[in-house]
């Protein structure tokens, strides 16, 4: 069993709590009394939350039971620095650790891939930092067609020596790496069906989401793909930004699932977003919320077991003001590692928790 | 055939361009220098060298070569401070509250852009080092603040206050080329510093342990010569070194120490900050750990343990003098081994403001370059971690080095058309107020700049302009095998050709993988 996961980045620490809203919690109300979501514009999923009513597009898939939502997703220590916190999540380490290597390249230690495919991961927005690493051969490629000219200009160095200079080296073997990306790419690409249904081209990440649709129903044998979307940095008037940002989301992963059912792939690719962290419980001054901690994830797939996953972070047990995570992100990995790819990882901890969204 | 060479007049002509061109050449006078010696020499100390440049190295003995590089050292920049230096955080972070207050929704939704005082710091900021670069005529220098700024790295990112980080800069600067013990005591006691790894929050009640991890691991001893217990009591040595919150300036605060006893690395005292210093300016791993660094940065990818040891050794006894271990650096025999030219991959700064140098481009507005070098990862004032910029192989993936390639080919495209202003901005992020702000002429004189600017034109690039290909004035007048011999250190790895014209042979060259060495 092997299975693509497709991450999706949202950049700028996405507000948790105005998306999966803890809309019963009269807590919520008095933390957030000017941005809070009201009641009648909240999908409840149950008793206690339910999605913010931009993301209606994404019920088909929860209805499905192949829509997983992640509550309170972080790690201890919470980093408050964007750039620190995401290198936190995309290399799983400790708070207090600094490492090079990505998650998912970390995942593959050990493991010997098939090296026909000439590329195991894709990267279709700009931070390659998760699929970093010695284990993975990653092309970053925001437009399938810019990639292979490109590649095309640095011919195959085949047969040039390095003349004993490890750094010429270095050099030849990453040259082979485009050419033989780009070999195993050109045909499966060039010959891919556009999607069934034609991503929103508001923000990048709809051509992203079509360039990983064509590598995923052309069946190109990734492991792994990435694609992100910007701008949940939200300090100030944060509704509109945000509800505009979701609603986006929600309708691109829905087409999403749409395309890849209608490739019948589906059953082959764990969708899953994270973000570098939620935000404040307490509303700032300018009606928008600064950074914070943890945040609720969501995860689809044909082989996702549905429905809310960990515990909903308390409002009333705040440590300086953020949420506590009840879910630790790594735990999160080490389910997806074994999910996707049959690894058992722990990404260091001691003893991941048991999820159960990903059999 | 000869070819003129700048002020230095006539040299010989330049034999058609053979695989034995790069082989070292056989020993002459054990000091005397050839063009590609010298080539080597300056690849290494500057960021780039133009035939000229390289022409006027080469009249020197080796040994003469490496002391005028390091001699009469300015300690301080040309290019004038931004104006904002003198203000304090405090004023710094009302000016930044006032913006983001400001920054409300346009018609469209998105947000309307308002100048942040932070953000534009530091655009400033990284735009006032790459002019530095570039203006220098001590190239050296701004390699060794570049290296301590990737040693005792600190970060917009998180510092958020520009006036330290220039501050900062100037510390560096002052010991490029100085002394490291001094350096590594005023580090200690530095606001960016101090902003950066938490040690303005470090009290005695609840010491902060970043700065003190960092010191043992990364400034001084290395992974492996330390204990977790070492961390924690160098953590409560330092507890009280603070900032200023309204100047930004250093501050003690005697309230906030613990002054109790403290082992650390074997040794037991009443410790303050600079009894932890000292303990570890006396231990031999520090200078091993600074050499072998500076080894990675001018000698080769693969250090030599023996010659490491022995350099380090000198260093410590010498008072961690910086300027001998440079120069012992540069006369050693693996900084002159043939087998080394060549041997080092360039880093974004290299590769960028070296080409911008030696094709003598004009740049006017730094923004694009920066650009350019975050794509590439290394922007100047934001390494990426407390780590630095891990160098060496990690600059080239294959994402950076199809990057690197299409910024040369802009380069390329805009070299025969003078200014890279317009022409040199990243595509895909158009309409930045950076940008916008270049377009709006500030007075009669920016506007006649802008008037007499020409844009990249079809058809006249370097690589078929054809022979009425203009190279700037850095290369204009060199034959074509010349030109290959100055931009790559080897052989091409493709086939370069030099029977066309100038400009086609400069083109071919930059786009050659060796181009990317140094």
């Amino acid at each position: 069993m092997s299975r693509i996961l497709l991450l999706v980045e949202l950049k700028g620490g996405n507000d948790g709590l105005n998306t999966l809203v803890p809309y019963a919690d009269a807590k919520y109300r008095e933390l957030r009394p000017a941005i809070g979501v009201p009641r009648e514009r909240v999908i409840q999923l149950d008793e206690k939350v339910g999605l913010h009513e931009k993301m209606q597009p994404l019920m088909d898939s929860w209805k499905a039971g192949d829509l997983a939502i992640l509550q309170g997703v972080g790690y201890p220590y919470p980093n408050r620095s964007h750039f620190r916190s995401i290198e936190i999540w995309d290399t799983a380490s400790a708070s207090s650790q600094t490492l090079n290597e990505g998650w998912i390249a970390q995942s593959f230690q050990g493991v010997s891939l098939p090296k026909g495919a000439g590329v195991d991961c894709i990267v279709a927005d700009t931070n390659a930092l998760p699929s970093t690493g010695p284990e993975l051969r990653t092309i970053v490629m925001q437009d399938a067609e810019n990639f292979l000219r490109q590649a095309q200009n640095l011919k195959d160095p085949k047969g040039m020596g390095d003349g004993g200079n490890p750094a010429l080296r270095h050099l030849l073997a990453v040259r082979q790496e485009i050419n033989a990306a780009a070999a195993g790419l050109r045909d499966k690409l060039r010959a891919a069906a556009a999607p069934a249904e034609a991503y929103g081209q508001e923000f990048l990440l709809g051509r992203q989401l079509d360039v990983a649709t064509r590598v995923i129903t052309s069946k190109v044998p990734v492991v792994a793909i990435k694609v992100a979307l910007g701008g949940f940095d939200t300090h100030a008037n944060q509704a509109p930004t945000q509800e505009r940002l979701l609603a986006y989301l929600a309708s691109s992963l829905a087409t999403l699932r749409h395309n890849l059912m209608a490739a019948d792939r589906w059953n082959d690719v764990v969708v899953m977003t994270y973000s570098e962290f939620g935000r404040r419980a307490k509303q700032n001054a300018s009606a928008g919320t600064d950074h914070g901690t943890a945040a609720p994830q969501f995860v689809m797939g044909g082989g996702v077991k549905g429905g809310l996953h960990g515990a909903y972070p308390s409002l009333h047990d705040l440590q300086d003001g953020d949420l506590k995570h009840t879910v630790d992100f790594r735990s999160v990995f080490a389910t997806v590692a074994q999910g996707c790819w049959g690894l058992q990882r722990d990404y260091g901890l001691r003893q991941p928790q048991k999820l159960g969204f990903l059999a | 055939m000869a070819v003129h060479l700048g002020r230095r007049g006539f040299v010989g002509g330049i034999a058609a361009l053979s695989t034995g061109l790069w082989s070292a050449s056989p020993l002459r006078a054990a000091a005397a220098m050839d063009f590609d010696e010298a080539r080597h020499l300056l690849s290494r100390t500057s960021f780039g060298a133009t035939p000229a440049e390289i022409h006027a190295f080469e009249q020197f003995d080796y040994a003469v070569a490496v002391d005028r590089l390091l001699g009469n050292v300015r300690r301080t920049a040309g290019t004038p401070a931004p104006e904002w230096l003198n203000q304090g955080p405090a004023e710094v972070r009302r000016q930044q509250q006032a913006a983001e207050a400001q920054r409300k929704d346009g018609v469209d939704g998105k947000k309307l852009e308002i100048v942040r005082p932070i953000q534009e710091q530091g655009r400033e900021l990284k735009n006032w080092w790459i002019e530095e670069m570039l203006a220098t005529d001590q190239p050296l220098v701004e390699r060794m603040v570049l290296f301590w700024h990737n040693h005792f790295t600190s970060s917009m990112l998180k510092v958020r206050y520009a006036p330290a980080l220039f501050r900062q800069n100037a510390l560096f600067r002052r010991e490029a080329l100085g002394n490291y013990a001094t350096l590594l005591k005023e580090v200690a006691r530095d606001p960016a510093m101090l902003i950066y790894l938490d040690g303005m929050r470090s009290v005695a009640r609840q010491p902060n342990e970043n700065f003190a991890r960092e010191l043992l691991e990364l400034f001084t001893l290395g992974e492996g010569h330390y204990t977790e217990a070492d961390i924690k009591a160098a953590a409560r040595a330092f507890t009280g070194w603070s900032v200023n919150r309204e100047t930004g300036q250093f501050v003690e605060r005697p309230g906030q120490h613990d002054d109790g006893e403290k082992t650390f690395l074997g040794k037991t005292g009443r410790f303050g900050g600079e009894e932890i210093l000292a303990i570890l300016l006396a231990h031999p791993r520090t200078a091993e750990t600074i050499v072998q660094k500076m080894w990675l940065e001018f000698v080769s990818l693969k250090p030599d343990p023996a010659e490491v040891k022995r350099l380090a050794a000198d260093f410590r006894r010498g008072g961690y003098e910086i300027k001998p271990l440079v120069r012992a650096m540069l006369l050693s025999p693996a900084f002159r081994d043939p087998a080394n030219r060549g041997a080092l991959i360039k880093s974004p700064i290299d590769l960028i403001v070296g080409s911008v140098h030696v094709l003598g481009l004009p740049v006017p507005e730094k923004t694009g370059l920066v650009r350019m070098l975050q794509g590439l990862g290394q922007v100047p004032f934001d390494p990426p971690n407390v780590k630095g910029w891990l160098g060496g192989e990690s600059w080239i993936t294959t994402y950076t080095l199809l990057l690197r390639q299409q910024f040369l080919r802009r380069m390329i495209e805009a070299t025969t058309v003078a200014s890279m202003e317009g022409g040199m901005m990243m595509a895909q992020r158009p309409n930045r107020r950076a940008d916008r702000k270049q377009q709006l002429p500030a007075d009669d004189s920016t506007m006649q700049m802008q008037m007499a600017e020409r844009r990249p034109v079809e058809g006249r690039s370097l690589r078929n302009a054809g022979v009425e290909v203009r190279l700037g004035p850095t290369l204009s007048g060199v034959d074509s095998a010349a030109l290959v011999r100055t931009l790559l250190p080897r052989q091409p790895i493709d086939s370069v050709d030099i029977s066309g014209t100038p400009g086609v042979a400069v083109a071919s060259a930059m786009l050659d993988t060796a181009y990317q060495l140094k």
